[in-house]
């Protein structure tokens, strides 16, 4: 049996061609996938539970896309939802889908599958050998899971399919594996799994794996043996080249992809061309694991920041900008400690050399004289309130401080007023981990709401 | 010596999740990956990323004509210490290495 997955776009946010999507419905899909997020934005959307992209412009694409799944009659699922995939984007999301619901007339089945776990159970599952460590390994032990402000655990195929059982009209799921919602109602189906996962994989950047990447829209047949993936973007062509280096993309491995329940291997994937635009797949494997794991993401609050952006157009300082940060910062360390009582462990002062290094930093290896160098001295303390106290403090000496001791003043170029600016609070990543599951419902939660609008 | 970048078609770099980053040279045709295939090794690659060679992960794919590379990353994405979020301008530092 052959079941055909419109793909829209690589993630909500990213948009699509509308005209891709118009002919893509008209060729009668099984199901509508989308993407909503990824850690790829860093942590501070899974730290806040918040979504990247707005709600007015993620509110556009989802309408345009609940319009289509009406008119192909087939389910819409959307995995990681705002963003993160946390309890608060999931309700986040199907609070839009209310809404649309009511513009639009429609009556829908909403399934939400919540990824958000509790602290205390993810402890218990480390205190009983339940969590294992991913390379590379980073400091974090069973009392870790307190210190987060949110955790979340990929789901996989078995957590999407659940939810379509439910014979929602409307998926909204929380965090989810990139490839779980693509490769779900295949493999109920009786895909073949290698295809199903490796087409999955394919698809879940939209068309780019194309010759039109910013299309968005594409179309993946999955059947017995493997896979054909069609772009719908007009003049828009999948090739046997760039399909089969899309594995490439932002994987570790371009061969093998861990998923809940076992790991795809392509090595033995052949790729060949069907007509011009259209690329089939056959070959890869699907190898089940023994044990049932799910990754684990966590994100916990690591201080506030206040920068100051200046930037130095005079020669002398832009040839000497490193060794003028160097005497600023240890000046500035002074004053610190004596003004405020701070040692070094209370605050971090950072500088950026713009035009220099701030980059690649260390590993930077290449010198030369740029016109100008902006240095962006970021200041990070545990409340905002010492963050900006510290900012203010430097403010002065950032504008005016000397090389040498004895010069006239210099002073330099703000591009702001005030020079400061309140960051707000910085997040870091904390877990690379996996859990192990006895059933794959069990971290994870399933509502369904009915909304009716005639 | 010719710069990296000016023989192949293209390189890029970005995360593999928030502890890896992955680089991948796209060498374009049989005859330019196969003159850069024997001077990219873990060890010229471990040493321009200041990386533990042990860690690098190497992949030398002749039917795409691409290498690739991937490490954890020196700092954890979005981490105080952070310089590029995406780790996109990573691949620059290989796109200018010097090769024969």
């Amino acid at each position: 049996m052959r079941t055909r997955v419109l793909i829209p776009t690589g993630a909500i946010g990213l948009g699509f061609d509308a005209d891709a999507l118009a002919r893509a419905v008209a060729a009668k899909p099984d199901i509508i996938c989308v993407d909503g997020g990824s850690t790829d934005s860093g942590p501070f959307y899974l730290g806040t539970g918040t979504s990247k992209y707005g709600r007015d412009a993620t509110r556009a694409e989802w309408r345009a896309l609940m319009l289509a799944r009406a008119e192909a009659g087939v389910p819409l699922v959307v995995g990681t939802a705002g963003t993160c995939g946390t309890d608060s984007t999931v309700d986040w999301m199907a609070e839009i889908t209310r809404e649309l619901a009511a513009e639009l007339g429609q009556t829908v089945k909403i399934a939400k599958l919540y990824s958000s776990q509790d602290a205390a159970t993810v402890t218990d599952a480390w205190s009983a050998g339940e969590v294992h460590p991913l390379e590379p390994v980073i400091p974090a032990d069973a009392g870790a899971p307190a210190t987060l402000t949110n955790i979340v655990a990929l789901a996989g195929v078995e957590q999407i399919t659940a939810a379509l059982d439910t014979g929602a009209d409307i998926v909204i799921a929380g965090r989810t594996t990139d490839t779980a919602t693509i490769a779900a109602l295949p493999l109920k189906r009786g895909a073949h799994p290698g295809g199903a996962w490796h087409g999955a994989k394919i698809g879940e950047c939209g068309a780019l794996c194309s010759t039109n990447p910013t299309s968005g829209v594409i179309l993946i047949d999955f059947d017995e043996d493997g896979f054909t993936v069609q772009p719908m973007a007009e003049g828009a062509k999948a090739t046997p080249a760039l399909v089969s280096a899309h594995m490439l993309y932002e994987n570790s491995d371009p061969f093998i992809l861990y998923e809940p329940g076992g790991h795809l291997d392509v090595r033995g994937a052949r790729y060949s061309a069907l007509t011009e635009r259209e690329v089939r797949v056959e070959g890869s494997e699907w190898v089940p694991s023994d044990n049932y794991t799910v990754k684990l993401e966590g994100a916990r609050l690591s201080g506030y920041q206040s920068t100051i952006l200046v930037t130095l157009r005079e020669r002398r300082y832009v040839q000497n900008a490193q060794a003028w940060v160097d005497r600023l910062g240890t000046f500035l360390h002074g004053e610190i400690a004596s003004r405020m009582g701070l040692g070094p462990d209370d605050y971090a002062l950072d500088f950026r050399l713009i035009g220099q290094n701030a980059t690649l930093g260390a590993l930077e290896n290449r010198a030369g004289t740029p016109v100008e160098v902006g240095v962006l001295a970021i200041v990070t303390a545990p409340t905002q309130q010492r963050a900006a106290e510290i900012a203010k403090l430097a403010n002065p000496f950032l504008l005016h401080y000397p090389l040498t001791d004895d010069e006239p003043q210099a002073t330099f170029a703000f591009p702001f007023s005030p020079a400061d600016s309140a960051r707000g609070a910085l997040y870091e990543f904390a877990l690379n981990h996996v859990m192990t599951l006895d059933d794959p419902m069990q971290a994870f939660r399933l509502e369904v709401e009915e909304v009716a609008h005639a | 010596m010719p710069e990296l970048g000016s023989l192949v078609s293209r390189v890029r770099s970005k995360n593999a999740g928030p502890f890896w980053l992955t680089i991948d040279i796209f060498c374009g045709d049989t005859e330019t990956f196969e003159r850069l295939e024997p001077q990219l090794t873990t060890a010229a690659i471990a040493k321009l990323y200041d990386q533990p060679g042990q860690t690098l992960k190497r992949f030398a794919i002749p039917e795409l004509h691409v290498l690739k590379f991937s490490m954890p990353r020196i700092n954890i994405q979005g981490s105080r210490q952070d310089r590029d979020m995406h780790a996109s301008q990573w691949a620059w530092l290989l796109s200018e290495m010097q090769v024969d």
